[in-house]
């Protein structure tokens, strides 16, 4: 199954502590090929870095081990984390365990696809605009993307740092909600990560997983009009069935605005595309990755290293990025982008000082057949429309299986305040068996 | 490019090859004839999208930032031969990069 799906550039093992008791003891993880595991190699998707053995494990694989998990191997992934639909790797697309013609989303598509496919009961992923939840959804498991700050992210290889959090995938909430409770917590080698003893209004001694209860007696659920509209009418059908169960549940819904959003998509690709062109400055062929045998001075040699290692999307979002920070752009798009970003995150504030969680389809479409966006790369950006405003606001989201339409799966996405995880845990576990 | 900045109007930055080019050159990536004519064409489609940021209202950014201090302590580090290690050319303890000039 494993080489039909393509879910896994390398399998290798790291065993946990054999020890260690707690619902991770035994179990199986997928660690997205973007996060650091020393001794095998991290490919991050990318020509660029096929051989590159890290020299440390990121702070999320020791917990995991520590925790009594195994290690299974490094699941593929869009290039460097761009796409939406794990095409762009330069190890050939993953498939979609549901239907293997169609993508398994994206930029996480081998964790959720190892996931579905039970090569692994746990995956980790990356969510720098969706990448945990837009796979989740398509494969028809459980993700989630932290708050800003919740998660170590070291031996994460960067993207976009303003925007990227780690996160887990899992077949339920309750799984997902566990790995999360091994995993988050401040680190003395990640200074964006909080402590929670610090932070106003958390919990410090938090259980997400025990919030997986199913109690939604009670809570109130905001349903935003900008973020259903335009979105395929039988995903907006099961997710409106599925929001309809919450209500049987004792949840009260009511509609709210985000007329933010409607520019999140814009905001969201210029601050990550500018992110990406200073962090992947460092892939030089100097200290590590593809080094290219041209002959002339280093910023030839530099050129042509990025031309050879570098695939098609990174390019375009390196040059984009680079545009919109040159002089005479950096106003009309960077500082705009920004704006949006500041506006995003206050109608956010402004809609839980009424609200307990945020309900909306996590993908406005079901899974794309493999190639069919791979050639039009505004109509890829697009997909992403309800879940980049997630990241622009440094909020927690899960997405759950809301059902299947066509036998293909829907996600729900439901968002939460800052540090709000286990109330979207307990609001997604009621609905994941209908 | 400040010569080649966008104007006030609001009107569509179109991009032609020679710009994809300048900014590949900026961002030190070589790029293939036929990869400069498909990226000009995109950029187009994708900066026209980007050009509603323009209804952005001026927003203010007040943010709770603060800065994470800690001492300055000597700690154990990687050694050279693993910081070395996934070099291409290395001699003597050293990274060997290309020439400068």
């Amino acid at each position: 199954m494993a080489a039909d799906i393509n879910a896994f550039v390398t399998e290798a093992t790291i065993e946990g502590d054999a020890d260690a008791d707690g619902p991770l003891a035994g179990a199986t993880v997928a660690v997205k090929d973007n996060i650091s595991t020393a001794g095998i190699r991290t490919t991050c998707g990318s020509e660029m870095l096929a051989d590159y053995v890290p020299p440390y494990s990121a702070t999320v694989v020791d917990r995991l081990t520590d925790a009594g998990a195994t290690i299974v191997g490094k699941t593929n992934m869009d290039e460097f984390g761009m796409g939406t639909t794990t095409e762009t790797s330069a190890f050939g697309p993953t498939r979609n365990p549901v239907d293997t013609d169609r993508v398994p989303g994206g930029s996480s598509g081998g964790s959720a696809a190892a996931v579905a496919a039970g090569e692994a009961d746990v995956a980790l992923g990356s969510d720098t605009g969706g990448s945990v939840r837009c796979p989740a959804a398509f494969c028809g498991v459980v993700g989630i993307k932290p708050t800003y700050g919740l998660v170590s992210r070291y031996g994460l290889i960067a993207y976009a740092n303003s925007l990227e959090q780690i996160g887990p995938i899992a077949g339920t909430v309750e799984e997902a909600a566990a790995a999360l409770d091994a995993i988050a917590g401040d680190d003395p080698n990640d200074g964006t990560t909080r402590d929670l003893a610090e932070v106003e209004g958390a919990d410090p001694d938090a259980s997400y997983a025990a919030a997986a209860d199913g109690d939604v007696d009670g809570l109130t659920v905001g349903v935003p009009t900008e973020l259903f509209e335009g979105a395929d009418e039988r995903v907006v059908s099961t997710v409106e069935a599925a929001i309809a169960d919450l209500e049987a549940k004792g949840a009260e819904t009511t509609e709210i605005s985000l007329p933010s959003v409607e520019h999140a998509v814009q905001a969201y690709y210029v601050i990550a595309m500018a992110e990406a062109s200073s962090n992947l400055a460092r892939f030089d062929g100097v200290r590590y990755g593809h080094r290219s045998d041209a002959d002339g001075n280093w910023n030839d040699s530099f050129a042509e290293t990025r031309e050879e290692g570098f695939g098609a999307e990174v390019k375009r979002r390196i040059l984009l990025g680079t545009y919109a920070l040159s002089a005479g752009y950096h106003d009309k798009y960077y500082e705009k982008a920004q704006d949006a970003r500041a506006w995003v995150r206050r109608d956010f504030e402004d809609a839980f000082d009424d609200v307990d969680v945020i309900a909306s389809p996590t993908m406005p479409v079901l899974p794309f057949e493999l190639g069919e966006s791979l050639d039009d790369p505004l109509r890829m950006y697009l997909a992403d429309a309800n879940t980049t405003p997630v990241n622009l606001a440094n909020l927690p989201a899960i997405s759950v299986p809301a059902g299947e339409t066509d036998g293909l799966p829907v996600g729900l996405q439901l968002v939460g305040p800052k540090f709000g995880e286990e109330t979207i845990v307990r609001a997604a576990s009621a609905v994941e068996d209908r | 490019m400040s010569d080649t900045a966008a104007s006030d109007d609001g009107e569509a930055a179109a991009v032609d090859a020679e710009e994809v080019r300048h900014v590949a050159e900026l961002a030190r990536v070589r790029l293939a004839d036929d990869e400069v004519d498909e990226f000009a064409a995109q950029f187009g489609d994708i900066l026209e999208y980007f050009e509603a940021l323009d209804e952005v209202p001026e927003t203010d950014r007040e943010e709770e930032l603060v800065n994470v201090m800690r001492p300055d302590e000597i700690e154990e580090g990687l050694s050279q031969e693993a910081a070395l290690a996934n070099a291409e050319e290395t001699e003597d303890g050293f990274f060997v990069g290309p020439k400068v000039s």
